[in-house]
């Protein structure tokens, strides 16, 4: 449990510390340059500098502080994927997740919730048994559920068959969670800071310095800075950065929309999917729905939002909760997801030496930020693969070797 | 709802149409190498900008192509594929029958 907030209200020392350190110059070299301040730029920054001790490090956004897909996902957290190699690698993240709070000293309001997958047909019914065996089989707390059990766990969802998809059963996976996105970011970016790693907001990398095929400087509106190893962490403008470099990927950059209901009373504990009916809705700590559904039909680097999306999520989301007829909408927005063909990630060692990708997250980034930033700095300090990060090699669709992930979400299958 | 003009069918809402992806030039798939083969498909240029991308009606079946600016969402133009395919593409035959 953090203490942060009673040691301050016992403390008698105001106001409160600053946040982030004030900006400064940028040097003109160091020895890890990130690309992008989001959750997993800063997660890879706090990991070099707690687990490596490399703090010549400059974080590089062109933005502000965690102001992308940071700030735009639906903060789901679990582990319950389909394919060995995803849920090993999610499992990890789900650990490093729970011991946040703690480490940072800084409350990411990380809340196990209990996460439900709907299977309305029995297709669906057998890819959930599928993966509560692989879940098990790994250790990850799932199983298979009927609707009196549904009914139990969570009575507020319709279990009425008068609908036109009634719900057959569910995945059940108790460890789900929910946590403050922002916080995760804050909190990652605070202590990185503390180590000495500069966090450069408002400096856009504009191209690459590439000298025998490895990377050696970046250019940025604010002039040129050299550098050892470069991380790009950009979520939804990962081919555009990786073209700085000259590369190409298999991402396909599709937005992924979302919206918040006016704040209700406590109704639903839990966190709610259906891949069936593109549905997936939590219930936030202030009691706004928070709900996405499934991509946009086309790719567009946009993050405007649309009234087909909200007629199909909304139909949907009156199937499992009718009462909610009455019940307005608040906000809406967009994020740009990182689709790739097997709807896993792209993480390691690319083409150009030294130039590292951390890409590909279509609707599963923000669950992975404290293992993908772990591993991904193991990767830059001792330029080995991790064997959790392994399977997600850019090299696979070269090898034909791709971890088709038909467990994640926002995903038709 | 967004309009998209088909050319076959005229105007009709986008969810008649499936989205197929960017127009790529295919190599030769019994010349050419695995890498260039993954290459062809599976890496996308993802262009943010003006791009040239396949549509499919799906009530009819018909594939067409639109230029259409990837970040504003504007269709510049639609038109059927025989303006860009005026010819067949002839790939060469395996020079001898492959392994069943």
């Amino acid at each position: 449990m953090p203490f942060a907030l009673l040691k301050y209200g016992l403390g008698g020392k105001y106001p409160a510390r600053r946040h982030l350190p004030k900006a400064k110059d940028l040097k003109p070299a160091y020895d890890v340059i990130i690309i992008g301040a989001g959750g997993h730029g800063l997660a890879a920054a706090y990991y070099l500098a707690r687990d490596w001790g490399i703090t010549d490090v400059a974080v590089l956004d062109k933005g502000y502080l965690a102001g992308g897909n940071t700030a735009r996902n639906t903060a789901i957290i679990r582990s319950n994927y389909l394919t060995p190699e995803g849920v090993r690698f999610y499992e990890e993240s789900l650990a490093l997740f729970r011991n946040l709070s703690e480490e940072f000293d800084y409350n990411i309001l990380y809340s196990e919730r209990g996460h439900f997958t709907l299977a309305h047909t029995d297709a669906a019914l057998r890819t959930c048994r599928w993966r509560a065996e692989v879940n098990k089989h790994l250790g990850v707390d799932s199983e298979l559920i009927f609707p009196d059990e549904i009914a139990r766990l969570c009575p507020a969802l319709n279990l009425s068959e008068d609908m036109r998809y009634p719900i057959l059963g569910a995945l059940y996976h108790p460890p789900g969670a929910i946590a403050r996105h922002d916080a995760v970011a804050w909190g990652y970016a605070r202590y990185a800071a503390d180590q000495g790693v500069e966090i450069h907001c408002n400096t856009e990398a504009q191209g690459f310095v590439i000298e025998n095929g490895a990377v050696t400087g970046v250019e940025t509106n604010r002039g040129r800075i050299a550098c050892k190893r470069v991380l790009q962490a950009v979520a939804g403008s990962s081919s555009r950065v990786a073209k700085l470099a000259g590369l190409r990927l298999p991402i396909r950059t599709i937005p992924l929309q979302a919206c918040v209901s006016l704040p209700l009373k406590r109704f639903l504990d839990q966190i709610v999917v259906s891949g069936s009916l593109h549905v997936y809705v939590s219930q936030s700590d202030r009691g706004e729905l928070v709900m996405g559904g499934s991509t946009d039909p086309y790719g567009l680097y946009s993050t405007r939002s649309t009234l087909d999306f909200k007629e199909g999520l909304l139909g949907h989301m009156l199937e499992l909760f009718p009462f909610l007829a009455d019940v307005k909408l608040v906000r809406q927005w967009a994020g740009m997801a990182d689709m790739t063909p097997d709807f896993s990630p792209i993480m390691g060692v690319t083409p150009v030496q030294n130039y590292y990708i951390d890409s590909g997250w279509g609707t599963w980034g923000f669950k992975a930020t404290p293992v993908c930033g772990k591993r991904m700095a193991e990767m830059l300090a001792t330029g080995k693969t991790p064997d959790v990060l392994h399977p997600f090699r850019l090299e696979r669709f070269f090898e034909f070797d791709q971890v088709g992930e038909k467990g994640a979400a926002s995903v038709g299958h | 709802m967004k309009i998209l003009n088909c050319p076959l069918n005229g105007p009709r809402n986008i969810s008649e149409f499936a989205w197929g992806g960017e127009v790529k030039a295919m190599p030769d798939p019994v010349r050419c190498s695995d890498r260039a083969w993954a290459d062809y498909v599976f890496l996308e240029a993802n262009t943010a900008g003006v791009v040239r991308e396949w549509w499919c009606h799906l009530a009819t079946s018909y594939w067409f192509i639109a230029e259409r600016n990837t970040v504003t969402d504007d269709v510049i133009r639609t038109y059927p594929a025989s303006e860009l395919f005026a010819e067949r593409i002839q790939f060469t035959a395996p020079d001898k029958p492959g392994p069943r």
